[in-house]
């Protein structure tokens, strides 16, 4: 069986999936559960400066966007921090780091944008045993109001500052974890590495309201009447998280800067996914929440499975596999034609792909009146929505054109590699030399 | 000369070929990957699942269900068979309608449970067909276990004690090894040789050896394998056949159910069977249903289940009476045989109204008369031939905890064990449990 241990920034962890920093990893008793249940290591729920405790609402704190048959795709929440004692979230990580010395065990942060805040909480944590420490420069909702969270994570500025205080202060490996509430991801990735990050983690939650009661008209969770945006998460952001790591991974300026994969990271592939992308690890939280601490173990079974199928014995072999894939709109091959191909004996004769070609696309596919569905190549443009929407695996395929075989849409042969950036209508298309 | 339906007596070759082709093909096909995910994708992923409890082998069935759901088929597999080696016949032949998926929490709120054999079987035949073993058999310890009869307790215990290092001898009485699932077991439920290739890819795990037409008792002795070995596990089932005791019964024409489901097994051409026109099964459990139902496959006009108690005391399922009655087998409850009449060969058997009293079984003087030329006794299975000295409980071998019988070093378990349902199911827990408290006692 492939070997799932991972070496992340030097703390090392028997897999790759870790409970990201959540309400699930808010006390002893949970953390105590899930490396029992197989979890490889805990991103502990984010501690805040000492004294009185954040409080967090009486109401409800999570709002939740279903598909059919109520499955969980998104959940919303505005709980804060942690709202126990300093003291006591700091004796219970010793406890169970000194239980689980084999299992990550990371402290997440969040103190007031000040240095003399930052070098205290780090003092605080120094005996915990603790592998590390994240910096929640993330949550979205509440904490944000006071200056912390993503009101530091939207200023690269701020992020740069306090990492650099983190690594002045601790010899503890530091990972920054990033919100997607800003337009560029690299750009506060940039400035955590320029403050001496050893990893960024992302995404933390999406700025979201899931619905409004249409009868007392507010958002939910309703608080009293009254509701608020939330962080977003779940599997309905991971092609968001997806994206971002990418483009991290990817970024010249930031090559090399490890990656904690978190959104969505419900399945095995889910994780294999972002780490093909470069992510080292992945941190879920949903998936546990939804399904319990147990969904680990499909996690494992899955990801050892795929290993094993495609000979890789180390995490790393996959790590960052697809990144070279990922690449600009510009530089894709205009000269790859695809036709689409209705498989006669699997189609169940729905309609749908009809619909959805002559109604929104290119009105390439012909409907007989025995309600035969077949493509017009000379329509085609392979856009794939056909097959997007079909409700049959593999009832439509695409078909690759050979070079030299004509396209029926354009009637000219198919050729050899070229992008946007020769082509003829491209005003700053460069003559190819 | 054509023969049909109607044709009288007992005979051969009552329908076309292509009918037999279709009567006795598989009753569940595999499921297709898309049709398996979509079952699966209803499974809750319960906590502490009321179905894993239902399951005699403890089978996490939520986490393989969700290994389906995420593409990993093989891995389900993996945790199907870790816990019940047997899972593909499991698959088959467990009556999930009173196990698992009665207590599927969808079956409670919705009478719709979750397939779960289904999606056993996809999952465990997906494994399967790839040809690999999942497991790998530790170190040799150098101990010997014997173990008498290769069904599904004998195997269980065979492949836990094999998988732990240890060498192992089966001693079967029959030709082919697996016991009722090769035997036993109605042919549509286990079509395609699954049985044969099933055994075959149990022994894979190797340091198993299977000695057929030992018979204890008659080839082989408890005392001689007690003295040859470092331990014994006795799973050779039930042999025996509880007789009618009704005047008449050595008639022609009158058979046990179990013969008859063991020939249709084994036949090479089912159109060379001979089923009876009218054919009257006495009994009410599986065997009955089986036997029933294969008969009216054969292309017999009429046959009929006669049970001496009422439709919930069955212990045949009720998803099992429904299929003998969708199948046109007609069920008779509550009257039990008095008299098989016939001139050397049956012609009719007359029942007797019970009715069932907290006193027992009251025979009432009112009877009636169906017409039969083949007779099925399917009314229990005893233990034949148990060996002198081990304890006995109600006609089986006495257990206590995993299997230990009254005798050190012999443990039994399945059908010739006392306690516990007469399962599929139910042997390979016993089988697996003794194993494990043999390998304990071994490296103690």
């Amino acid at each position: 069986m492939a070997d799932l241990t991972t070496n992340f920034i030097g703390i090392k962890s028997p897999n790759p999936f870790w409970l990201a920093s959540a309400p699930p990893t808010d006390k002893e008793y949970n953390v105590r559960r899930a490396f029992e249940a197989g979890w490889g290591g805990v991103v502990w729920k984010t501690l805040g400066s000492e004294g009185p405790p954040v409080v967090n609402v009486n109401g409800p704190r999570y709002g939740v966007v279903y598909g059919a048959d109520r499955r969980v795709l998104g959940i919303n929440n505005i709980e804060l921090i942690t709202d126990r004692p300093l003291e006591v979230n700091l004796r219970e990580i010793k406890s169970v780091k000194r239980d689980y010395p084999d299992r990550a065990l990371i402290i997440s942060l969040m103190v007031p944008c000040d240095e003399d805040s930052w070098k205290d909480i780090l003092a605080r944590i120094e005996d915990t045993g603790a592998d590390g420490v994240e910096l929640n420069f993330g949550c979205p909702h509440g904490m944000a109001e006071r200056g912390m969270g993503s009101a530091v994570g939207q200023v690269p500025e701020y992020i740069e500052m306090v990492t650099r205080w983190v690594k002045q202060y601790s010899r503890m490996p530091c990972i920054v974890k990033l919100t997607p509430n800003i337009t560029d991801i690299r750009r506060p990735a940039e400035a955590a590495k320029r403050g001496g990050a050893d990893a960024v983690s992302l995404i933390n939650t999406i700025n979201s309201i899931t619905s409004v009661d249409l009868d007392c008209f507010a958002p939910e969770p309703t608080i009293d009447g009254k509701g608020t945006h939330g962080g977003y998460c779940g599997p309905a952001v991971k092609p968001i998280a997806l994206n971002m790591v990418a483009e991290i991974a990817r970024s010249r300026e930031l090559a090399g800067l490890p990656i904690s994969g978190i959104g969505g990271v419900t399945t095995w592939r889910d994780a294999a996914e972002f780490m093909a992308l470069g992510a080292g690890n992945v941190q879920v939280c949903t998936a546990a929440m939804t399904y319990g601490f147990k969904v680990v173990q499909e996690m494992i079974s899955g990801l050892s499975q795929y290993m094993d199928d495609k000979g890789m014995t180390s995490t790393a072999e996959l790590v960052g596999r697809a990144v070279p894939n990922v690449t600009d709109w510009q530089y894709l091959n205009l000269n790859y034609v695809t036709k689409a191909v209705i498989d006669q004996e699997a189609c169940i004769k729905c309609g749908r792909c009809y619909a959805a070609c002559e109604d929104t696309s290119h009105q390439a596919i012909a409907m007989s009146e025995d309600r035969t569905f077949s493509v017009k190549e000379e329509e085609c443009v392979a856009c794939n929505l056909c097959i997007d929407v079909c409700p049959v695996e593999n009832c439509i395929t695409m078909r690759e054109l050979a070079q030299g075989e004509v396209d029926q849409r354009t009637g000219k042969k198919v050729g050899t590699y070229a992008n946007w950036t020769t082509h003829p209508n491209n005003p700053g298309a460069q003559a190819a030399e | 000369m054509t023969r049909s339906q109607l044709t009288p007596g007992v005979v051969a070759g009552r329908l076309g070929a292509e009918d037999y082709a279709r009567n006795f093909a598989d009753i569940a096909p595999k499921l297709e990957p898309h049709e398996a995910r979509v079952a699966a994708d209803r499974c809750y992923f319960c906590h502490d699942a009321p179905c894993m409890t239902a399951c005699p082998t403890s089978i996490d069935i939520p986490l393989f269900i969700r290994q389906i759901a995420t593409g990993t088929p093989e891995a389900a597999a993996r945790t199907i068979f870790s816990q019940n080696i047997l899972g593909g016949m499991c698959a088959r032949v467990c009556p999930t309608e009173t196990l698992c998926e009665e207590v599927c929490v969808r079956e409670t709120a919705e009478g719709k449970p979750v397939e779960i054999g289904r999606l056993q079987r996809f999952a465990t035949d997906t494994l399967m067909a790839r040809g690999d073993h999942p497991f790998a058999r530790a170190a040799a310890t150098g101990k010997r276990v014997a173990v008498v009869g290769a069904g599904p307790a004998g195997l269980a215990a065979a492949h836990r004690l094999a998988m732990k290092g240890h060498a192992v001898t089966i001693y079967d009485a029959r030709g082919k090894a697996g016991g009722l699932n090769e035997y036993g077991i109605a042919s549509y439920k286990a079509a395609g040789g699954f049985a044969a290739a099933e055994v075959e890819w149990l022994l894979k795990i190797g340091g198993i050896e299977v000695r057929h037409g030992q018979a204890l008792g008659r080839d082989i002795t408890l005392d001689a394998l007690v003295a040859g070995h470092d331990a014994v596990f006795l799973g050779m089932g039930l042999a025996g056949v509880n007789a009618l005791r009704a005047a008449g019964e050595d008639c022609e024409g009158v058979a046990n159910a179990v013969d008859f489901i063991a020939d249709l097994r084994q036949a090479a051409d089912l159109s060379k069977l001979p089923v009876g026109r009218d054919v009257v099964v006495i009994g009410g459990g599986m065997t009955a249903v089986d036997a029933a139902v294969q008969s009216k496959l054969l292309g017999a006009e009429n046959v009929t289940i006669v049970y001496r108690r009422g439709k919930s005391r069955m212990s045949a399922s009720e998803h099992e009476q429904d299929h003998a009655t969708q199948t046109g087998v007609r069920i008779i409850h509550n009257a039990a045989p008095v008299a098989v009449h016939g001139n050397g060969a049956v012609r009719e058997v007359e029942f007797a109204y019970t009715e069932d009293t907290p006193e027992g079984l009251r025979l009432s003087a009112e009877t009636f008369r169906l017409k039969a030329d083949q007779v099925f006794k399917a009314i229990g299975q005893t233990l034949k031939g148990a060996p002198e000295g081990l304890k006995t409980e109600g006609g089986k071998i006495a257990v206590t905890g995993p299997g230990r019988t009254s005798v050190p070093g012999v443990w039994a378990g399945g059908d010739c064990a006392a306690g516990g349902e007469d399962l599929t199911v139910t042997a390979v827990a016993e089988g697996r449990d003794a194993a494990e408290d043999i390998h304990a006692s071994l490296t103690a």
